[in-house]
């Protein structure tokens, strides 16, 4: 076997894939927050949709959208991967089992939050960036037109918002387990690296959760 | 201190071939300095009047320092108590009329023998992949010939007092063996007489948890929590941060120089 094989075919190096893309999504999750950050400008959409125009005609940010859609896939992937072969590595379970009520639920559940990350992106996915980028089925409305519709149906915002405290949670948990993946821990920054998870697990999570309670709350006031 | 009486519900299994279950059992008038263990003894030897099969357990020490006891208690590895074996753990700790849970270690890696005795041989074959120095035989070396810093002398022992009982694998969501490997990995890298092996044995002793069955650590930390030596999370990190200057640092083997 080669040196890659043989590096991330064990489940070490399955992780150091996991964490990798996880923190680069992370990356982009900021970036995407604040892009979006531009809806709430009260200007009908000008400024949001001129962003949106922009990055999806920069050669450099479609480079990384494909890098972007390596890495989630490698994420999931790796992550069923792994949580497969942890199930089958206690194939009786235990009677009575009480986690240590020091163990966070978060850090047990990522295979959970994950999932329903993934059917959100989705869903995401088909109702943002198909009709935008590939189909051309945007019937004449603009992206911020789509946005603010979308997000007029109760069930599709709740959906949203459900997910994206999830997503807080994923990475509640999953920003400082990315660097005691990749080994970089030691008592002089570990505790702030665990500080900066929470406040950009807030910060993300609460910020794309703001953009549908927003056009919700503006379709019931009309 | 007044006497305790328990129901206990312990797993029997008479062989690895054996489904096992849970059976349960009174016990009367256990004093609170009894240990965990000695309650047992007491259920072993009415078992044995009775002329029936006592419950088959692991012990050696009793006192915390050898790693041969473990049992899954109301829950939860080694018990209720944080810090300490199962032969540490005392009566004191529960109260008259509980119910008290018994299972073995549960993992792949860890097939049941008997009863609450599994079989730990795996990690010792994690062990002989590297958990050792390689030395030269002869006269005792001079003990200040090698200096090592004090803080690292003190790190590498909190890996060196791992005792090996498993309780890391037992408690851990994923049946990982990552502490008890770290704990060995990270004690040998730090010390200058674990260095010149210090690549190879992060890659062997890897390779060979996986192959036991083991599963792989999702960074819950339950294995801390329930270590009774409480080895920390920092070895794991050192172990992941070996494993990566392993595979990019390692010189290559006599087959794989390049040739210019
Ligand atoms: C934008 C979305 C996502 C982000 C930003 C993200 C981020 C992260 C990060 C930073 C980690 C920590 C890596 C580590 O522990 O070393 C992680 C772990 C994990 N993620 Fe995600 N993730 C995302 C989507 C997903 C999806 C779609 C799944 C699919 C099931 C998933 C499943 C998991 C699992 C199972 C773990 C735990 C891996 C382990 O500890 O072994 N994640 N994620
Ligand atoms: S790391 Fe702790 S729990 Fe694991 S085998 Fe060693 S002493 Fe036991
Ligand atoms: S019997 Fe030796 S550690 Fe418990």
């Amino acid at each position: 076997m080669n040196w890659f094989a043989r590096t991330f075919n064990y489940s070490i190096g399955r992780k150091i894939i996991m964490a990798l893309t996880g923190l680069f999504l992370v990356f982009f999750l900021i970036e995407h927050v604040f892009g979006n950050l531009l809806l709430f400008a009260n200007d009908g959409g000008a400024a949001f949709n001129e962003y949106s125009h922009d990055m999806s005609h920069n050669t450099i940010i479609r480079i990384v959208e494909y890098l972007l859609f390596a890495g989630i896939i490698f994420h999931f992937v790796d992550g069923f991967i792994l949580w497969s072969k942890n199930r089958s590595a206690r194939p009786i379970r235990y009677q009575m089992s009480k986690p240590h009520e020091k163990t966070k639920w978060t850090s047990r559940n990522m295979i959970w939050s994950g999932s329903v990350i993934l059917i959100f992106l989705v869903i995401h996915l088909k109702s943002f960036f198909v009709p935008y980028r590939i189909t051309d089925g945007m019937d004449g409305k603009t992206l911020f037109e789509i946005t603010r519709d979308a997000f007029a149906n109760p069930y599709y915002s709740a959906f949203y918002v459900f997910a994206m405290i999830l997503l807080g949670l994923h990475l509640n948990h999953g920003f400082s387990s990315a660097f005691q993946t990749l080994g970089l821990r030691h008592p002089n920054f570990y505790s702030g690296i665990k500080i900066l998870g929470v406040i950009l697990s807030l910060v993300i999570s609460l910020g794309f959760a703001s953009m549908p309670i927003y056009f919700y709350l503006q379709t019931i006031m009309n | 201190m007044s006497n305790l009486n328990l129901t206990l519900k312990i797993w029997r299994q008479r062989n690895a071939n054996d489904s096992g279950k849970l059976v349960t059992y009174k016990v009367n008038n256990i004093s609170t300095h009894a240990s965990f263990l000695e309650m047992l003894d007491i259920l072993n030897e009415d078992l044995v009047k009775k002329g029936e099969d006592p419950v088959a357990f692991a012990h050696d020490c009793r006192e915390g320092i050898c790693g041969s006891c473990g049992c899954y208690i109301n829950g939860r590895a080694h018990g209720p108590e944080g810090g300490t074996a199962t032969c540490q753990l005392h009566m004191r700790k529960f109260k008259d009329g509980d119910t008290i849970t018994v299972e073995p270690w549960r993992a792949k890696a860890f097939p049941v023998i008997k009863d609450l005795v599994v079989d730990r041989s795996a990690l010792d074959r994690i062990l002989q992949k590297g958990g050792y120095v390689s030395v030269n035989t002869g006269a005792a070396p001079d003990a200040n010939e090698i200096l090592v810093p004090k803080p690292v002398a003190d790190e590498a022992f909190t890996g060196a007092a791992c005792i090996g009982c498993g309780a890391c694998v037992a408690a851990c969501p994923n049946a990982s063996a990552m502490l008890f490997t770290a704990a060995k990995i990270s004690q040998l890298a730090l010390l200058p007489q674990g260095k010149p092996e210090r690549y190879r044995r992060v890659e062997d002793m890897i390779a060979q948890m996986e192959d036991e069955g083991f599963g792989n650590c999702t960074n819950v930390g339950a294995c801390s929590l329930e270590c009774p030596k409480q080895i920390g999370q920092n070895h794991i990190a050192r172990l992941n941060r070996e494993y990566i200057l392993a595979k990019t640092f390692n010189p290559p083997k006599s087959n794989e120089v390049e040739v210019i």
